[in-house]
């Protein structure tokens, strides 16, 4: 994934001496059916669990694989059980990168719709890209539009002190 | 007077039915579509139904839960009836919020004060 690629070697640019302490990334191909995510979000959760993410990140990246995942199976793959969905992910201390592939023609996201407003409020469909874009601090597409790779940085920690001295 | 169907618990209230959602996280398609049979059948028993959808037990939806929830919302006003959602977490809240969603629905802190405007609207 070009993405990730260049995003971890100006990491391991700026930060030489990080290297070998670098964060695996890991690749899963599954089938493209729904209920597939389940074992892929357990794995990515234990990965956020070992690296301190807290319970609104967690939540976060759940929804968002969810809501892509869907896209992936449905609109991408066209519910085809032939075809596969390439999930990649690596998790460090400070963020967490996505991307998920399939096997469909691609689509354009600047045309769809926003679901926030007229008629299409209230439209039982289309506020899944609305939820990945306000749930990731990143959201980016392929050029063919059947990758979407996507990061979350970690929320940092509430400072409540802080908080009450300026009370 | 209680009757359970799957996934829902279903309650009747003086001036309203209170249907809670059982599952802690609803997201399976064949989830979805069981409970929009649950409901609909709900909603088509009762004439003008006052319906409260209880939300405390839910801590996890997808978007695919909001579009149930909007098929849900427009079969009830066909049937002249009214909406009500409540005990939403905070977490989800953000969800309707993100979506404006929050300027479709009417959502209540409790099912006391979701029946108590229901008995102020009558």
């Amino acid at each position: 994934m070009r993405f990730l690629k260049s995003v971890l070697l100006k990491k391991s640019r700026y930060k030489p001496i990080m290297t070998s302490k670098m964060p695996a990334s890991y690749s899963i191909v599954v089938e493209s059916k729904p209920s597939a995510i389940v074992s892929v979000f357990e794995q990515i959760r234990s990965k956020l669990i070992d690296n301190n993410f807290g319970k609104d990140d967690i939540f976060a990246i759940h929804l968002t694989l969810e809501e892509a995942f869907l896209n992936a199976v449905k609109h991408g793959n066209k519910m085809d059980p032939s075809k596969k969905i390439t999930v990649e992910y690596s998790v460090d201390a400070d963020k967490v990168e996505i991307s998920i592939t399939d096997q469909g023609p691609g689509f354009k996201p600047d045309a769809v719709e926003d679901p926030r407003f007229g008629e299409n409020l209230f439209k039982p469909g289309g506020r899944g890209l609305l939820l990945m874009n306000s749930y990731m601090d990143m959201v980016k597409y392929n050029p063919e539009g059947n990758s979407v790779s996507m990061i979350r940085y970690k929320e940092k920690p509430y400072l409540t002190k802080n908080k009450d001295q300026q009370g | 007077m209680a009757t359970i169907q799957p996934n829902i618990g279903v309650e009747y209230a003086e001036n309203a039915t209170i249907v809670s959602f059982t599952d802690e996280k609803i997201l399976e398609e064949k989830d979805i579509n069981s409970l929009q049979e649950s409901i609909m059948s709900v909603i088509e028993q009762t004439e003008q139904i006052n319906l409260i959808l209880d939300f405390s037990n839910v801590k996890f939806l997808s978007s695919a839960v909001l579009g149930l929830l909007i098929r849900i919302s427009k079969r009830i006003y066909e049937h002249n009836g009214r909406l009500r959602l409540c005990n939403i977490d905070p977490k989800i809240y953000e969800i309707f919020k993100i979506t404006r969603l929050t300027k479709t629905f009417d959502i209540y802190k409790n099912i006391e004060s979701a029946t108590k405007d229901l008995s102020q609207a009558d």
